[in-house]
């Protein structure tokens, strides 16, 4: 990989974990009238993975979607005023945090249905195959995803028909307040896939290099048509399961398990190592920085400043206004 | 804040009188805790399965403390598998269990209906009643703070399509712990409906366990102009709307059916034999709804009895928008019941 994409990759994590602090921080306004999952301490694996993929290439995200959204290349206003639930919002206020979209970059909408959204992506993973182009699908989802019907049968699917789809589970370890290990016997998630007959990988989540490589031969499998492949990431939340709550200590998980994640962070990491690398340095951290709070100013101003949708509007878009 | 927490929260604490006798007042919440205690206490085959029921929120705190006090066999945590836990939890009732299954939003229940429909509610008449299936699925729907599309929806009408399925939907403390006991004694399965915003709801709750019959409504307020039969939470707001009806000079009578299916059709029957007006508020979109059932049944058994056309107070038929502005053109609430009713008894 060249050098300009190692940057490009910090830059992406780092819009995630600032976008994500910025509506941390705005969420007690109350003006956010939405349930939100942030991604803090996940960023890694959007990022690891969707600089390998093309605009035209699909994702599909969950209730916890900010970040894929982001390293797809969403549009940033759009998505702060849907979090505002304005009519410049990227599905017009109807869909809030758990529910973005934007087509124009293959995003068609994520779904807050735990496993929801994984048939959806092996659905355009099939599209592909039968309209012979070589887009390639990535669908992102949680440990909790994988006790659902949806992907044991959409795995088994994928992988029958060879299609074009990566199927990435952030593995961080909960669903809610419940432990990966009182929901699985544990160990499962990628060797699953391998009994589906497509290959499953565990890697660090918080590696973004190691995420990034894997991701990368998965997704040109996927364009040379040799089917579907697993990557179990794991990765941690730093923030509770909704909201801005912190979810550490007295009954919830535990204060050390959760140090230690921390203290592997995967954007200082990786800044550690460019720096080594000689590819970064305080100036240019610096200059990222500033181009992406402006970025960010300049998003949450557009949102705040738009209007929010009119209650005429309700009975809208129930269906498809044109006939095929 | 966690979200829908907040809304509740912010809730006024609506008191439901007349329930019960007694002073022992408590929330709808506690209602529901103190059920599944005694009933887990006093019945060994009792058991509570459900994503997050043994966690530090205890399913809003109705499950709170139950598995330190009855053993991780008996309150558990369950994978995110909502058709197969269906299933299970058959399967288990076949054996003559008596699970009682929690879906934290009714949404989530939609993933199941191939164990509910066409296994659980149907295998007691395909098997000529050889084999029973006593289960609780409880559900619980949301409203507000962007709960949106996904998460909120109010599915019984839908659910009333299914034979074999009983539904219960009470809106108070009292009724919340009768019923949940009634659902764990019937050998067939019940679904119990509740919904969020009833949470902070207080009533009268007598200490000792006691049942509901399934299929018995109530009168909640006498009158003489015009019936609203609510249905689950909307019977706050249809009791809001009384009390400014009475200020704007009309009696209305509000009915509680409680149970969905089988339906209570004589207390229908009955009221609007006193007051010729019919007005059905209901928490989920119209068409197809419980308010359509109860309509239909109006129209078949009371028609002669009605002075005006049926007037239904539902969402509309779209998905939940997430947006405040919308959600609030969305939710009808005691303003919309009142203006209906004005129309319905002075025009
Ligand atoms: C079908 C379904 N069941 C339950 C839920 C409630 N729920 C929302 S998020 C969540 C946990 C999901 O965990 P995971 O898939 O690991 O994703 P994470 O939140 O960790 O990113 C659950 C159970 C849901 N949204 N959908
Ligand atoms: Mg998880």
């Amino acid at each position: 990989m060249e050098k300009s994409k190692w940057i490009e990759m910090y830059r992406t994590m780092r819009l995630i974990r600032l976008i994500e602090q910025r509506i941390n921080d705005e969420y007690k306004f109350d003006e956010i009238k939405t349930p939100i999952h942030l991604s803090i301490g996940q960023e890694a694996v959007a990022a690891g993975v969707c600089i390998h993929l093309r605009k035209d290439d699909y994702v599909f995200g969950t209730h916890r979607s900010h970040a894929q959204y982001i390293a797809k290349g969403g549009d940033i206003k759009k998505m702060i005023a849907e979090l505002y639930l304005r009519k410049t919002g990227c599905a017009y206020g109807r869909g809030g945090s758990m529910h973005l979209v934007d087509p124009d970059v293959g995003i068609l909408g994520s779904s807050a249905i735990v496993g929801g959204n994984i048939p959806l992506g092996t659905g355009t993973a099939l599209a592909s195959k039968i309209l012979k182009n070589d887009r390639v699908t990535v669908v992102f989802f949680g440990d909790g995803a994988a006790d659902e019907g949806t992907f044991h049968e959409s795995l088994n699917f994928a992988s029958l028909k060879k299609l074009p789809v990566v199927y990435v589970c952030e593995n961080n370890f909960y669903a809610i307040n419940s432990h990966q290990l009182s929901r699985q016997v544990g160990d499962n998630i990628y060797k699953w896939a391998q009994n589906y007959g497509m290959p499953g990988y565990r890697i660090d989540g918080n590696d973004v290099l190691e995420v990034s490589d894997y991701a990368e031969k998965a997704i040109s499998r996927c364009r040379n048509g040799e089917g579907p492949t697993l990557i179990e990431c794991l990765t941690y939340r730093w923030k509770g399961h909704i909201g801005t709550v912190d979810d550490v200590g007295d009954g919830y998980r535990p204060k050390e398990e959760y140090d230690y994640w921390v203290s592997r962070c995967p954007i200082k990491r990786f800044s550690e190592y460019l720096i080594n690398m000689g590819v970064l340095n305080s100036e240019l951290i610096e200059s990222i920085d500033r181009e992406i709070y402006s970025l960010i100013e300049e998003a949450f101003n557009f949102a705040q400043n738009s209007p929010k949708p009119s209650p005429s509007e309700l009975l809208d878009y129930v269906y498809a206004d044109h006939t095929g | 804040m966690p979200w829908t927490t907040i809304q509740v929260e912010k809730l006024d604490n609506f008191f439901i009188m007349g329930d019960s006798t007694g002073n022992r007042v408590l929330t709808y919440r506690e209602a529901l805790h103190e059920a599944f205690d005694q009933s887990l206490a006093r019945d060994p085959r009792v058991f509570i399965m459900g994503e997050g029921v043994d966690d530090a929120a205890g399913i809003f705190g109705t499950t709170k403390g139950l598995k330190e006090k009855y053993g991780a066999d008996r309150v558990f945590d369950t994978p995110i598998s909502e058709n197969s836990l269906t299933g299970i939890a058959a399967g288990a009732a076949m054996a003559g269990l008596r699970p009682i299954l929690i879906h934290a939003r009714m949404d989530f229940m939609l993933l199941s209906f191939d164990q509910l429909v066409n296994h659980a509610s149907k295998w007691c008449y395909m098997f000529g009643g050889k084999v029973t299936v006593p289960m609780v699925v409880r559900t619980i729907s949301a409203r507000g703070w962007g709960s949106g599309a996904q998460h909120s929806q109010c599915i019984q009408g839908m659910l009333m399509n299914v034979p074999g399925l009983k539904i219960v939907a009470p809106a108070t403390p009292y009724d919340a712990k009768g019923l949940m006991v009634s659902a764990i004694i019937d050998s067939s399965p019940v679904l119990f409906v509740e919904h969020r915003w009833l949470h902070k709801t207080t009533g009268h709750v007598p200490e000792e366990l006691y049942s509901i019959p399934i299929g018995k409504g109530v009168i909640r307020r006498e009158g003489r102009e015009i019936t609203i039969v609510a249905v689950s939470y909307m019977l706050v707001e249809a009791l809001k709307a009384a009390e400014k009806l009475q200020d704007a000079g009309i009696s209305a009578e509000v009915v509680d059916l409680r149970s969905l299916k089988p339906m209570d059709e004589n207390i229908i029957v009955e009221s609007v034999a006193k007051t010729g007006r019919l007005l059905i508020a209901d928490t989920g979109c119209k068409t197809g709804s419980a308010a359509s059932e109860i309509a239909a049944v109006a129209a078949e058994k009371a028609f002669h009895l009605l002075k005006k056309p049926i007037r239904r107070v539902c969402c509309p038929d779209t998905p939940t928008p997430t947006s405040d502005v919308l959600e609030k053109a969305y939710y009808p609430t005691a303003e919309d019941i009142f203006k209906e009713a004005v129309n319905l008894v002075i025009e």
